[in-house]
């Protein structure tokens, strides 16, 4: 039955993945916006798109920005990580010295 | 710590509110000059990291402590997240900046829409992720 679910979502979240993958456009075509845009006209456009003078800035959070949200996320899985390997929950603060 | 040397905590007293004013300034100014929420925020931390290597880890529990740390950590991600879902209520897409805050005049420092407030989030969350990972793998017991 367990294996019987965990097929049942894998094929739906595979699926929707495949129709993702099948609506992206073409890898090389001269015609994709990553190929199309250069970036001296995102240079131009920048100042004036987000009102922020640093291009680097403004890319990175304005027109990155859900990738930059996900870089944090990764800072938060990393520290969650360390948290779960290192620290003993189940010891009580005051018992550490007696222990010892 | 009972090890405490002379010259290496007065340069630390002498020092820390610059290292701390210049991490802010990385951060705050990210729109108008180089720096940003990742590398403002690790000066920042990096502050915290040397007072604690200075005066001992209770010194800098005093001013930043474990709990704090980790509860901000938490909240950075949280506020940007907020950030972005607020363009829902104008009905753009998720983190959308300009038409709903404000652009301003570029190179003021009001100015370039959720940007700055963006990159606070993010240094606040990578300063206080910089003191926690040194808390937790500092060796001494802070629970």
């Amino acid at each position: 039955m367990k294996h019987l679910i965990a097929i049942v979502l894998l094929v739906t979240l595979g699926f929707g993945i495949y129709s993702v993958v099948m609506d992206m456009p073409t890898f090389g075509d001269p015609e994709n916006p990553g190929n199309k845009l250069s970036q001296t006209e995102i240079v131009n456009r920048a100042v004036e798109e987000t009102g922020s003078q640093n291009v680097v800035s403004s890319i990175i959070t304005d027109y990155r920005a859900f990738d930059t949200l996900l870089e944090t996320t990764v800072l938060f899985a990393a520290i969650a990580g360390i948290f779960a390997t290192l620290i003993d929950n189940n010891r009580e603060s005051g018992d550490v010295k007696d222990e010892v | 710590m009972k090890f405490r040397d002379t010259i290496v905590s007065i340069i630390t007293r002498f020092m820390l509110p610059f290292i701390t004013l210049f991490g802010l300034y990385l951060i705050v100014h990210v729109h108008l000059s180089p720096g940003g929420g990742f590398s403002g925020g690790t000066v920042v931390g990096a502050g915290f990291v040397l007072l604690s290597l200075t005066y001992g880890i209770s010194m800098q529990e005093r001013k930043f402590s474990h709990r704090t740390s980790t509860l901000i950590e938490s909240g950075g991600a949280l506020i940007y997240i907020i950030l972005g879902i607020s363009a829902f209520i104008y009905g753009q897409p998720f983190l959308s900046n300009l038409p709903i805050f404000p652009a301003g005049t570029p190179g003021r420092l009001f100015s370039g829409g959720f940007i700055a407030l963006l990159n606070i989030a993010i240094g606040v969350k990578v300063a206080s992720t910089i003191v926690a990972l040194f808390d937790s793998l500092g060796g001494e017991d802070l629970h």
